[in-house]
């Protein structure tokens, strides 16, 4: 199985590459070429920093947002989002201006806005994941636990159906979404140590 | 539950080799820095920090070195300080796999790298260390150079600037009591946790359980950095949660 790491510059690549033959992963190629992600078993996009920039240096890869979409929406290729890699799946992203997103699972990226000032943004550190019920479907791949969370924006989804998972901070966030063959997460697998590797396990195996 | 509060141990390395050497047993090379990062990934700290010391430009390497080869056996979030001074240091830090680089020296005397930084990177990575010496009732001053050197910087104001600027998290030492083991300086801790939106790391002077809940409950920080009392092995993370939790602070289960 070719799991196709995708590199467009994010910070936490090696780090996801790590825990990825950590959790078991035999052949995880680290590419920037479209062809290779079109043809792999299972697609992951890392991601930290922000939302604009990350979004520009993925579709400035020639072919890479095509081969993505054909892939994962057409033939159902397993797919991952880490952190940005998971919001850019939404309409759009409000940092530093609105910037249109890929549009995979309907909703909007927007900044963390306690109400109460002794809540501290960003939201840092380990938070629970608290399954969604209204996603059943999800529940093979993602387990309630803790996990590290590192963020100033968070997923607004426009459907709640494909909110797989939660955390709190100062009320809910989403922690992760869900859609067919997409999984994407806000807290960081490859630094949230053994809940951290058995999610990546448990993606390594999904059959959706 | 909302966010825990995280217990980080730091660890400092000078020329790729732990300082203030950590007496574990069974350890193969005790002065190997990624030796004491997998106990502490074993033991469910919840961050670790490194302090680069080296003081030669020659041997800032050696940090890569440390950094990279942590994060392929160690899979929790690493803080690394020290000796940035310009973006590109803390690029190559992040790619080797630091989660987060802090600045020092190098921010109190242009503090717009910290806006550089953030800019490229985003916030979430740029740590703003605030190493401060008391200097009257209720006022502190920035020192740079291991708290040698007054700035006449007004700590508090240097805190918010940081903060400004783009730092995700500031790291708040008390350059009075680092070494000391007579606890935080609480007030100083605290005029800052209150003053900036962003989570404050309380450091520096750390030498009993009963410091680290102090600095959370009085302190108001949302994590608690020390050394010596977890190397020498006078206490585990474990022990540290649980008194944490002891307190009502929320915390990581094991």
């Amino acid at each position: 199985m070719t799991i196709a790491l995708i590199d467009y510059g994010a910070g936490n690549l090696h780090s996801v590459h790590n825990a990825l033959r950590k959790a078991g992963a035999e052949n995880v190629v680290i590419t920037a070429d479209a062809d290779i992600v079109a043809k792999a078993d299972r697609i992951v996009l890392p991601g930290v920093g922000a939302f604009r920039a990350c979004r520009d240096a993925l579709v400035a890869i020639p072919g890479m947002v095509d081969a993505m979409n054909d892939a994962v929406n057409q033939r159902g290729t397993p797919f991952l989002g880490v952190c940005v890699g998971m919001q850019l799946l939404a309409d759009a992203g409000e940092e530093f201006g609105r910037h249109e997103g890929l549009g995979w699972i309907p909703g909007t990226v927007r900044l963390i806005e306690p109400t109460d000032p002794t809540v501290k943004v960003p939201h840092m550190g380990w938070n629970d994941v608290v399954l969604n019920g209204a996603n059943s479907g999800i529940s093979a791949l993602i387990e309630a636990g803790e996990a590290y969370f590192l963020h100033s924006y968070h997923y607004e989804a426009a459907d709640p159906a494909h909110v797989a998972a939660v955390t709190d901070h100062g009320g809910p966030l989403v922690a992760a979404v869900a859609r067919d063959t997409i999984i994407g997460c806000q807290f960081h697998p490859e630094k949230s140590q053994r809940y951290g590797l058995s999610f990546l396990s448990r993606f390594l195996d999904w059959r959706p | 539950m909302t966010v825990r509060t995280r217990v980080i141990p730091c660890l400092d390395v000078a020329n790729g080799r732990v300082v203030k050497g950590v007496n574990f047993v069974d350890l193969k090379d005790a002065g190997d820095p990624v030796e004491q990062a997998k106990l502490y990934d074993a033991a469910g700290a919840d961050e670790l920090c490194f302090l680069d010391i080296t003081a030669t430009h020659e041997a800032r390497g050696t940090i890569l070195d440390v950094v990279r080869r942590t994060a392929e056996v160690c899979f929790m979030p690493v803080t690394v300080g020290g000796g940035v001074r310009t973006p590109e240091d803390a690029r190559a830090l992040l790619l080797a796999g630091a989660d987060k680089v802090a600045v020092n020296s190098a921010a109190v005397a242009r503090p717009e790298l910290v806006a550089d930084i953030a800019d490229r990177f985003g916030s979430q990575c740029i740590v703003g260390s605030v190493d401060a010496r008391r200097v009257g009732e209720n006022r502190w001053e920035i020192f740079t150079h291991g708290g040698r050197k007054p700035t006449g910087i007004d700590a508090l104001e240097h805190a918010l600037r940081l903060a400004e600027l783009g730092a995700g998290e500031l790291l708040v030492t008390s350059m009075d009591g680092d070494g000391t083991r007579r606890g935080y300086d609480l007030a100083l801790i605290r005029a800052i946790a209150d003053a900036v939106s962003v989570p404050v790391i309380a450091s520096g002077g750390v030498g009993t359980l009963d410091h680290l809940v102090e600095g959370v409950v009085e302190g108001h920080a949302s994590a608690v950095l020390a050394a010596s009392i977890f190397h020498f092995g006078q206490h585990t993370i474990a022990e540290a949660h649980q008194a944490l939790a002891a307190a009502h602070i929320p915390v990581r289960s094991h």
